[in-house]
This record gives structure tokens, C-alpha cells and sequence, in this order.
């Protein structure tokens, strides 16, 4: 049933079809179309961004990818296989980490491993070689508590990807940092990213951030989301921040500034998160 | 925090707490001695510390002190012990499933509002043995306060947390096992604990009525057979007992729940 990544070649899974897709939220007289009508494709191996206004649904797809949300209308897939509920296969990185308090950096991360029923030995081994990777070594013993903000995103990024994910679904995980962390954590993730080549789906309201991260941005609309602009960026890899200057990303950044700009005196509204209407 | 101005430095502040309970002593063996009479209370049969102190060193000394504390403890150790197996499983269940909460809950909340005490006559009754009924008296007083502390507990779970665990790969019972059961840790603890607390309580109160051993007959005994100084003897070992048992689940919480302390959680 779950094919590891390993067993089939990195490059060839990890497709992801979005078919027409609405989802609606939210019980009786509250209910409401959250999206409406998506439809895309990401191709395995790429990095998408899908930005859009606060409330626009991005986060609702997200959960639907990642299986927590049933969608209303449409189908959704990952290499051809329709998704039906949570699995490890389509590891997921929240806003506010979800590390388990009373675990270690190292029981948390071996979480998956120890699911999938590996020894002791061999899922602290293989713990421990991610937490090199996202540059937490040293960490292994200490609790989520002790650690900074963006030390728990990174363990967070490490017990998604020890699973060998086909796709990796990030909803804002770096909206709640400080401004300084979360330039380090975009590049941190773009370093992990091009080691581990993971076809990724990042729900961001930041503009900036979307153009540094992603190969192709995907603009959504006011509630119920659509999709308004497809936008794929030119940006050579590896990336830094140096970028932010050049006439391109500029020239962007104001294109999609204009795409999302609201009508005069509306209001923003509320968070939606990716497991349904926050109660 | 200790650096407030003006805070006196710590020895200083042990003084004082130590004087005041040699103060207490001290007053209460001056009334004692001259028998104050204030009306509505009157220490003419209360016996001065000093007698107190002697009694216990007699009851110390005496084989019947382990026979009256074993006693109790066997009590306790089997009606908390139930309370505390059957409060967390009943409290998983309807903490969990609505089907088990809509079965279950409303007998429980009908009877919850019962005293444990109430129930002495009744459990006397329907109990075999006088041995079981205090066990059974002991049970009930424990077992409320540990199902609606782990109902509570197991109802709260952060559900971020479930959802993250189903997307790393976990089924129902490591659900159940991996998040829920440690993520409800503290409120089952807190359950644990006032659960001891009414426990000794009914226990003692059990025995008084109907008990032929245990430290609550011991000091009801004291008081028939007019061994005054005894009562109060009998008073601070149910209080140590008492204070002993919260003792050993607070620190037994701390060493279950690391990730509690005041180090980790900040």
C-alpha cells in the first residue's frame, strides 16, 4: 500500500490533480463555500506557492490535500490515487508547530519510523541523521519547550520528511516567527528542499516569501477562493535573499500586489485553518 | 520573586514560620493547662501537647500501631486503587465516544452529587462484610473526581495534535496511546489527587461507624473509651498518612510528566 519514495525514483512521484474542487465548511445555517471550482496541476518535484487574502480558502485546500477535509466537489489526487484521509505519504508543517510537548526532539521526530513499527535503534538513527540535515544536532535529548520558534519549525520540517513524503503541505509555518527567523527559515527550507527534492505545496499570505520560495505561484481570490493568476517565476536556484532587489522580483511583487488588492473599505476576513472552521 | 524590596533574606523567614507554630503549641498548651472555658468552646477535656506527645510515643512503641495503619492502608490501596482503574477507563470512554458519554453519564451524574458518606448505612447493607463496605465507601468518595478530571482531560485534547499524529502514520490506539493518554496526563493527575484527598476522608469517616481496625476506628476508640490525649494522636497520623499519599502522586506525577517541569516548561 504506502510505496516509499526510495523503492520508485525521486523524480516520478509526488504528481498532484486538482479537478474541479469545492469545499464547503461549517454546519447548517454557518455553512459557507470556503473554494469554489479549483482546478490545477502540480507537477512532481515542484515548489508552489498559494497566496492569497486572509479567508480565502488556501488553507481549506491544504487540509483537503493533506486529508483532513473531505472536499464537497471534484477530485483530488496524488499520482493518480484519490485522497482518503491522512496518511504519512502527504506529511503536513502547521502554522503553530504540533510537536508533541511530552516527547524529545528525537521521539518526536522518530514518530512516523515508530508507526510504521522500526526498531528503537534504527528510527533514532535515522532521527538523528535529519536533525543533522535541518542543523539540529545536539538538540536530540532537549523538549519542544526549550526550543526557540524556529528551532520547533524545523523539527516539525524533520518529522515530516523522515516519512519520505510524496508531497509536502506547509500551511504559513513561518507567519508566527520574527521577521529576522523567518528570512533564515525560508533559506533553511530551500537548503532541506534541495536535498531532499519533495514536490511542495506552501499556503503563504506574504508576497515576499512566496517569490523567494517558489517555482510557481498560484493567486487565489476573496472567499470563495479561486484561482485568478497562474505565475511562473524565472528566478534561477540556489537562491538568497539578494533577490528581493532585482528589477524582476520587483516588478512581480507589484504585479501580484495589484491582484490582491482589496476593494475599498472591505474588511479582512477570518483565519480559516486547514482542519475546517476554527471553533 | 525574592528580590521584591524590603524581602527579608530567607533563614530569617524560616525563623518566623517555625515561630509560629511553636506559638500555636504554646497557646494550645497554656489552654490546655488552665482549662480555658471561652462559652461556646471549652478546652476542659482537651488534653496539653505534652500528654499528646507521650500517648504516641506509648502507641509508637505499642504493636497495635502497625495493625491499625495497615489496615488502613490495605483500605485505601484497594478502594482508590478500583477508583483509580475503573475512573480512568469509564473517563476514556466518555471523554472519547458519544455513544459511551450518552450511556454512561447520566447514572454517573445522578449519583455524583451523593455525598460518599451518605452511602455508609446503604453500603453496609448491601456488603457482605464491613471490610468491603469501607472499601466500597473508599471507592466512591475517589472515583468522581477521577472520571470528570480525565473526561475533562480527554475531551480537550488538542486536536491539532490528533490531526498531526494521523498524518505521521498513527491509528486509533496510538492515537490513543501517543497523544491522548499523555496529553490528558495532567488533568487525570489532578483527578488522582483530589481523588486521595476524599478518598482518606471517607475512609476515616467508614471507620468510625464500622470499622475494627484502621486509624479512623483507632481514633473513635480514643474518644469511647474517654483515651483523649489518643484523638489527637489518632488526628495527626491520619493527617501524615493523608499528607504522605499526596506526597507520593505528586512526585510520581513529576517523574511521569519530565516535560512538566518548571526547567522545560517555560
Amino acid at each position: 500500500m504506502n510505496i516509499r519514495v526510495a523503492d520508485i525514483g525521486a523524480s516520478s512521484v509526488g504528481r498532484i490533480d486538482i479537478a474541479d474542487v469545492s469545499i464547503s465548511l461549517g454546519e447548517g445555517d454557518h455553512a459557507f463555500e470556503a473554494v469554489r471550482g479549483l482546478g490545477f496541476a502540480i507537477a512532481p518535484g515542484e515548489f508552489v506557492c498559494i497566496l492569497g487574502p486572509s479567508g480565502c480558502g488556501k488553507s481549506t485546500l491544504l487540509g483537503a490535500l493533506a486529508g483532513h477535509l473531505p472536499v464537497t466537489a471534484g477530485r483530488l489526487t496524488v499520482d493518480g490515487q484519490k485522497i482518503q484521509g491522512p496518511s504519512p505519504d502527504r506529511g503536513v508543517v502547521f502554522q503553530q508547530h504540533t510537536l508533541f510537548p511530552w516527547k524529545r526532539v528525537r521521539d518526536n521526530v522518530a514518530f512516523g519510523p515508530k508507526m510504521r513499527g522500526l526498531a528503537r535503534r534504527e528510527r533514532d538513527r535515522a532521527a538523528d541523521a535529519i536533525l543533522k540535515l535541518v542543523g539540529l544536532s545536539g538538540f536530540e535529548a532537549f523538549y519542544p519547550a526549550q526550543l526557540s520558534g524556529g528551532m520547533q519549525q524545523r523539527v516539525e520540517i524533520a518529522r515530516v520528511l523522515i516519512n519520505q513524503p510524496r508531497v509536502l503541505l506547509m500551511d504559513e509555518p513561518f507567519s508566527a516567527l520574527d521577521a529576522q527567523t523567518r528570512g533564515m527559515m525560508q533559506e533553511v527550507l530551500l537548503d532541506i528542499w534541495s536535498k531532499i527534492p519533495t514536490t511542495t505545496v506552501f499556503v503563504t499570505h506574504d508576497i515576499d516569501e512566496a517569490l523567494f520560495l517558489a517555482d510557481r505561484i498560484v493567486v487565489m481570490s476573496a472567499r470563495p477562493g479561486r484561482v485568478i493568476e497562474d505565475i511562473a517565476l524565472p528566478f534561477a536556484r540556489p537562491r538568497d535573499h539578494e533577490l528581493v532587489t532585482e528589477p524582476e522580483f520587483v516588478r512581480l511583487k507589484r504585479h501580484v500586489m495589484q491582484l490582491l488588492r482589496r476593494p475599498e473599505g472591505s474588511e479582512p476576513l477570518a483565519r480559516l485553518s486547514p482542519l475546517g472552521v476554527p471553533s | 520573586m525574592a528580590s521584591t524590596v524590603g524581602a527579608r533574606p530567607a533563614n530569617v523567614r524560616w525563623a518566623i514560620r517555625s515561630l509560629s507554630i511553636l506559638a500555636c503549641i504554646a497557646a494550645w498548651q497554656v489552654a490546655a493547662t488552665y482549662h480555658l472555658n471561652l462559652g461556646v468552646v471549652t478546652f476542659r477535656n482537651v488534653p496539653p501537647p505534652v500528654e499528646v506527645v507521650q500517648s504516641a510515643l506509648t502507641l509508637f512503641r505499642s504493636p497495635k500501631l502497625a495493625a491499625h495503619i495497615t489496615s488502613s492502608l490495605w483500605r485505601v490501596f484497594a478502594g482508590y486503587g478500583a477508583a483509580v482503574v475503573i475512573g480512568v477507563i469509564l473517563g476514556f470512554a466518555i471523554g472519547r465516544s458519544r455513544a459511551a458519554s450518552d450511556l454512561l453519564l447520566p447514572p454517573l451524574e445522578l449519583l455524583r452529587p451523593i455525598p460518599a458518606v451518605a452511602w455508609i448505612p446503604l453500603s453496609i447493607l448491601i456488603f457482605r462484610s464491613s471490610e468491603l463496605s469501607m472499601i466500597y465507601i473508599t471507592f466512591i468518595g475517589a472515583l468522581f473526581p477521577i472520571v470528570l478530571n480525565t473526561v475533562h482531560g480527554v475531551a480537550n485534547v488538542d486536536r491539532r495534535l490528533v490531526a498531526s499524529a494521523r498524518s505521521l502514520g498513527a491509528g486509533e490506539l496510538a492515537i490513543l496511546t501517543e497523544v491522548v493518554l499523555p496529553d490528558a496526563a495532567p488533568s487525570i493527575v489532578t483527578g488522582l489527587a483530589i481523588g486521595m484527598g476524599t478518598s482518606w476522608f471517607c475512609l476515616v469517616t467508614a471507620e468510625m461507624i464500622s470499622g475494627q481496625f484502621g486509624i479512623g476506628y483507632y481514633t473513635w476508640e480514643a474518644y469511647t473509651l474517654q483515651n483523649y490525649a489518643d484523638i489527637i494522636v489518632g488526628m495527626l497520623i491520619i493527617g501524615l498518612l493523608g499528607m504522605g499519599s499526596s506526597w507520593l502522586l505528586t512526585t510520581a506525577g513529576r517523574l511521569l510528566m519530565p516535560w512538566r517541569s518548571p526547567k522545560v516548561a517555560r
